[in-house]
């Protein structure tokens, strides 16, 4: 890894901001989705809190913050997927996989590089409008200082790093699999309900709670979610989400060569 | 072949130093894993690429062909350092490419006609930009390489359009371009024209004639239609079965496949079948209108003579052989053998 090679995948990360740049009214919608989306949630949830004030420890505003956050984050961290799995996992099915393999270039650093510039554009085009309409039309907690915005964007990059690990697993399963539909949606339904999309985390009790709290889904939502709300501590939430980031990027290295050591590419 | 003679050889020191791509015995074997029944799955190997051996010289440009799933594309992947061989031994530019796949990268260019190295979303600049990075192709080289590609492939009005709204051909000769940027000594080219009008087949062929003859690039190139083999290759070597059954030029396929050619005569009547002297004989009659075949190999001068003096002839043509029914037929025998 030299400077050179910092170049190149500076130039992958920027050509995938700009690709999802390219598709505009998609990300209209996908604003619209999200505002909709928060706004059923931020409903249920004040009904809960009404019911239940300091359900998880959370009060109100700080429970209609995660709501906002979540929506914020849902496309960037690609939480229920849409990320670049699918466009990997449709490469390895059609064969186009050989094009990448090829090259003289890294293939979990090179899809890490093109997903980290997909969770810029979707977190600046997709995230900041819903999190701003959430902001002015309800009651939310959201910190002072700006170290704890700082910390929040960290743990954000780190979340993003772990979802990534996490779908570059799920996309390579497609090399013995070949249709990866299933592992798609085991990967969507367990990012929705472990990263806290649902409910917040802290909200599960006994040992369900401390198992959900303890997978990495949790790197996603609730650990930036709690960095913001002033619930966790930045450095040690920053350790637990390094950690599975490691873990996971190594797993799918050895997933790699694997793959491609004995696995025939598709496709004539 | 006339490529050994300007052999650099610096670089690929040690025996066998004139083969640009060498290959000795290589084979390539899947298991292939069939389902039987409910639980029951069958375990069968398969022999893609046979106890191949061949080799290349520098500047080289060589038709690799043969019917589907004869192990065409293995090959070329193996030759990539994508898959690696089961056995043999296998070398391009005196690299193991499977063992040294990203320092082989900077030496080949690789093209797959039914698959894009370029970025679908975005305009096709960006993609030769990447090329620039992952290449680290020095800035200077990169603008001449990128200025003569944009010029003789005509892609100047193509730069900022995104690929995905480039037709066929345009496509096509954006992804050529992108696999020269880096110099590459060599060039694989799968069924570089599948797919093309005949004008951007021609302009594609056109293209790869000047880029040999210039640049002395080595060219391997599998494809279906045996017209890019006719313009392009001195030689073609023919795989059926992962095995080579020829290696030579184009024109002793006619020998190596015992084509023929035909005699159409036109009588001033309908006559008996003409008593033609052997091996010529008459395949078909009608009116007064006669087919003969006759072997390539032969002058047709004798076999004319002879009709012209014992038969009332009106017209005559001949016609040679294609190379299609050629090659059909040779795979036709190997199969039935």
């Amino acid at each position: 890894m030299g400077v050179g090679s910092g170049r190149l995948y500076a130039a992958v990360a920027a050509g995938g901001f700009r690709r999802y740049a390219t598709y505009r009214v998609a990300t209209a919608a996908g604003v619209f989705t999200n505002t909709v989306f928060g706004l059923i949630l931020v409903y249920t949830y004040l009904a809960l809190w009404d019911e239940r004030p300091q359900l998880g420890g959370y009060d109100q505003a700080q429970a209609v913050t995660f709501v906002w956050l979540g929506q914020a984050l849902l496309a960037a961290l690609a939480i229920g997927g849409g990320g670049f799995e699918d466009e990997l996992m449709e490469r390895i099915r059609t064969g186009d996989i050989a094009v990448d393999l090829y090259r003289p270039a890294d293939l979990q650093l090179w899809w890490l590089a093109a997903d980290a510039g997909r969770a810029v554009f979707q977190l600046l085009g997709r995230g900041v409008v819903p999190f701003a309409f959430g902001s002015l039309f309800f009651p939310v907690a959201l910190p002072r200082e700006v170290s704890t915005w700082a910390a929040f964007l960290v743990a954000v990059g780190l979340g993003a790093l772990v979802s990534f690990a996490l779908r570059y697993l799920v996309a390579l399963s497609a090399f013995w699999l070949m249709d990866g539909t299933g592992m798609l949606h085991m990967a969507w339904i367990a990012g929705l309900f472990c990263s806290g999309m649902l409910l917040p985390l802290n909200v599960f009790p006994g040992a369900l709670g401390e198992v959900v709290r303890a997978l990495p889904w949790s790197s996603l939502l609730q650990a930036p979610a709690d960095v913001l709300l002033g619930e966790a501590a930045p450095l040690g939430t920053f350790v637990f989400q390094a950690a599975w980031a490691v873990a996971l990027l190594a797993v799918g290295r050895l997933v790699q060569s694997a793959a491609t050591r004995r696995v025939v590419v598709q496709g004539g | 072949m006339g490529g050994s003679g300007t052999m650099a050889g610096a670089d690929t020191a040690g025996p066998g130093a004139a083969a640009f791509i060498e290959l000795d015995g290589v084979e390539k074997v899947f298991d292939v894993r069939k389902k039987t029944g409910f639980l029951k799955r069958e375990r069968r190997r398969v022999r893609a690429v046979d106890g191949l051996s061949f080799t290349v010289a520098r500047g080289e440009m060589v038709g690799y062909i043969g019917p589907n799933g004869a192990g065409k594309s293995t090959t070329i992947k193996m030759l990539t350092g994508i898959l690696t061989p089961s056995g043999g031994r296998l070398r391009v530019a005196g690299i193991d490419p499977s063992r040294e796949r990203t320092r082989l990268a900077q030496r080949i260019g690789v093209v797959f006609g039914q698959r894009t190295t370029l970025w679908w979303d975005l305009p096709l600049i960006d993609s030769y930009r990447l090329m620039h990075r992952m290449y680290r192709i020095p800035d200077v080289r990169y603008r001449e390489n990128l200025e003569r590609c944009v010029e003789l492939l005509q892609l100047g009005e193509l730069l900022d359009v995104p690929v995905r709204q480039l037709s066929l051909g345009q496509r096509m000769r954006g992804d050529i371009a992108a696999a020269l940027l880096h110099d590459p000594d060599v060039l694989y080219l799968d069924e570089p024209t599948i797919g093309l009008d005949v004008v951007s087949k021609a302009k594609v062929r056109g293209f790869l004639r000047d880029l040999n003859a210039e640049r002395g690039t080595t060219v391997l190139l599998t494809t279906h239609d045996l017209q890019d083999i006719e313009q392009l290759c001195s030689r073609v070597m023919v795989i059926d079965h992962g095995r080579l059954v020829y290696d030579g030029p184009l024109a002793g396929l006619h020998e190596a496949g015992e084509s023929e050619r035909t005699l159409v005569v036109d009588l001033e009547r309908e006559l008996p079948p003409i008593e033609a002297p052997e091996p010529a004989r008459v395949m078909r009659v009608e009116g007064p209108r006669q087919w003969l075949a006759f072997p390539a190999s032969a002058s047709a001068a004798g076999l004319v003579a002879r009709i012209a003096a014992e038969y009332p002839l009106v017209d005559l043509s001949v016609r040679e052989p294609d190379i299609e029914s050629v090659i059909a037929r040779m795979y036709a025998e190997r199969t039935s053998a």
